[in-house]
């Protein structure tokens, strides 16, 4: 079903893709008023100690030269040191990247779930009253910058009512042993929850409407008047007949979305004080910690391009009447 | 000589052509936008839509004509401390922020900057999606296959950290947004007018347009536009709110113009001075503005998408 030759093709596109990203953020962040010294300038510092971290950093050798080894380097998944932390740039990016998945995956799971289920009911209650006042609602919702609804949420339940942290991943006195300790704690799982719930709000809305539509335009095929004259429920209609078929154009968008939502991750992290991916890269921008802010770009686009190539092949491993690279 | 009567009485009838042909492009355009404006009208929510919009509009034309204070212009209590953090009251309808601004002034003179950019950066994203969608789609081979690699190239940028780093380069600016919009945003329009352009070149009246020996300026302008304008319209219309609530993201994290009002920058304000978790009649207005301009300009899009495609009209 799956073409090898376009799979192929498509990968190398995809390792294509990210290497001219990567040069295009490496000649960008080159141009940055101060140049990359600004991270250093602290007045203090003596000429000789500038001139020992430039030269530490190969920063005095030709721009070619640096982009070469940077590049080169990059391949073999260095990102070099984090101006600001003193440390490697990749194992911090990998902490982050963690970070930034538990929020998001736990979200999307969430929100995929729940908008599917109502994607299909809106679709069943298709020209009545409630119809359209769950239309107007989900609109609504869907346009509200989600930023600001973090901020109403963090308003209602961490400010007012009380209940829970307003920030941050958990308390800063907690400390574990392992990795996977550290995110099934219920301390972290109590940090997770309003802005998994900010997310969800969000991202709800895409598989919602989009499984409406599909719904929409399932119900109309004559297999689904044959369930109906057989006297089935109208629940094991929708769930069992329709919502079957409906489902596949979701499964696919799901994989887009992740793609697209990855550099948007960044708001919702800055808002509840999460330590993520995005909210480090916006760090190190201000901070003028260029590799921190290449590496955790150069990921952030890895995640974008990988997703794409996952949801083309989704699509076709999917549908098989859809036979990609074949025209 | 003969060359020359040649060549000058070629330009005069290619011009009178051209003429001709753009009346009758204005010709149908008007036409079936008065049919498409009486459908548009029998969807509510569509006009409830532009209604929104339109108000919003209004609001950003004759803002700084109305508002009561500068949207840096302190407001001081009977005492002479500042009118910090003052919940709504007469005189200041939406309270005060913690500098003692008034919070309506801002949030009136924030609408011109969404409107700004949610205007330019669909009209931008209209243009180059269909510019881009019509040529690549029409000539197709080689140019269609440079265009789309670097289509699937862009859409490896994450939109909002792109923003952030040219914002780094080149300093904060409402340009930085537009220029991020211009480049990110045109890439699924020109993805779909492509694909509607390249059924529409198969049909008979584009290969005797090119039989009758017409440019393929000619070609694209006259004969295959008209047929896009429904779908790059639609897809502008969902660019307003992605531009709005870009420069709003952008603004929020801090890479906006502070000097210029926006609702990105008070909702930053709210944020960073952790005022927002008490003062509501700060934060509520801008997101509220946000989300129903966003709202209302997708209201738009979507009833114009179903006047274009009757397959979508309620039965």
């Amino acid at each position: 079903m799956v073409n090898k030759r376009y799979v192929a093709r498509r990968f190398a596109l995809m390792l294509a893709s990210l290497f001219i990203v990567i040069t295009i953020l490496f000649f960008l962040f080159r141009q940055v008023p101060g140049g990359p010294m600004s991270a250093f300038t602290n007045p203090r510092m003596s000429q000789a100690a500038r001139q020992a971290v430039i030269e530490q950093y190969g920063l005095n050798d030709p721009l070619w030269r640096q982009y070469i080894r940077y590049m080169v380097n990059v391949a073999q998944l260095d990102f070099g040191q984090s101006f600001y932390y003193g440390s490697s740039v990749s194992a911090l990016i990998t902490d982050r990247f963690l970070n930034t998945m538990s929020l998001m995956l736990t979200a999307f799971t969430i929100s995929y779930t729940v908008g599917t289920y109502l994607g299909a009911q809106l679709g069943w209650l298709r020209g009545t009253a409630k119809e359209r006042v769950g239309m107007v609602v989900v609109l609504f919702v869907r346009s509200m910058p989600v930023f600001w609804t973090g901020m109403v949420i963090l308003y209602v339940f961490g400010f007012q009512l009380d209940v829970f942290p307003i920030g941050g991943m958990r308390e800063s006195t907690a400390s574990y042993d392992t990795t996977t300790a550290k995110f099934l704690s219920t301390d972290f799982l109590y940090h997770l929850v309003l802005p998994v719930f900010t997310l969800s709000t969000y991202y709800t809305g895409l598989p919602l409407l989009l499984m409406r539509n599909n719904i929409l335009e399932v119900l109309s095929e004559s297999y689904i008047d044959t369930a109906r004259a057989k006297g089935l429920t109208n629940r094991r209609v929708l769930f069992v007949h329709a919502a079957r078929t409906a489902i596949l154009p979701v499964v696919t968008a799901f994989a887009i979305a992740i793609g697209f939502a990855v550099g948007g991750q960044v708001l919702i992290e800055q808002v509840f004080s999460w330590p993520g991916l995005g909210r480090e890269m916006v760090q190190a921008s201000l901070r003028s910690d260029y590799p921190v802010a290449q590496g955790a770009f150069a990921l952030l686009s890895a995640i974008v391009i990988t997703m794409n190539f996952v949801a083309d092949l989704a699509y076709t491993y999917l549908d098989p009447r859809v036979r990609l690279g074949e025209s | 000589m003969s060359e020359e009567t040649d060549t000058s009485g070629r330009t005069v009838t290619e011009s009178r052509g051209t003429k001709q042909g753009w009346r009758r492009f204005f010709q149908n355009l008007k036409r079936s936008s008065r049919e498409q404006a009486e459908l548009f009208v029998q969807s509510r929510l569509a006009v409830a839509g532009l209604l929104i919009v339109l108000f919003y509009f209004m609001l950003a034309v004759i803002s700084p004509y109305i508002v009561p204070y500068g949207p840096s212009e302190r407001i001081y209590m009977a005492d002479g401390t500042w009118a910090s953090l003052q919940p709504p009251m007469a005189g200041h309808p939406l309270g005060t922020t913690d500098a003692g601004y008034d919070v309506l002034s801002q949030l009136l003179l924030g609408s011109r900057i969404a409107m700004f950019v949610g205007l330019l950066g669909a009209f931008m994203v209209a243009v180059i999606g269909t510019t881009v969608g019509i040529v690549a789609g029409y000539y197709g081979g080689w140019i269609d296959e440079v265009v789309m690699r670097v289509v699937d190239i862009l859409y490896g940028l994450p939109f909002i950290p792109f923003v952030v780093v040219i914002a780094t380069v080149f300093g904060a600016s409402v340009w930085n947004i537009i220029f991020g919009v211009a480049l990110l945003y045109w890439l699924s329009t020109a993805r779909v007018i492509r694909s509607e352009v390249l059924s529409v070149r198969e049909r008979p009246y584009i290969e005797a347009a090119e039989a009758a020996g017409a440019s393929d300026f000619r070609i694209m302008a006259v004969h295959i536009l008209p047929n896009v304008i429904p779908l790059s319209a639609l897809y502008a219309a969902i660019a307003v709110g992605y531009s709005i609530v870009a420069q709003a993201s952008i603004a929020f994290l801090g890479f906006g113009d502070p000097n210029v009002p926006s609702w990105g920058v008070m909702l930053q304000r709210a944020f960073v001075t952790q005022s927002f978790g008490e003062a509501w009649w700060w934060t509520l207005p801008p997101g509220l503005s946000i989300t129903l301009v966003v709202m209302g300009a997708y209201l738009v899009g979507r009833g114009y998408e179903e006047v274009a495609n009757p397959q979508l009209q309620e039965k």
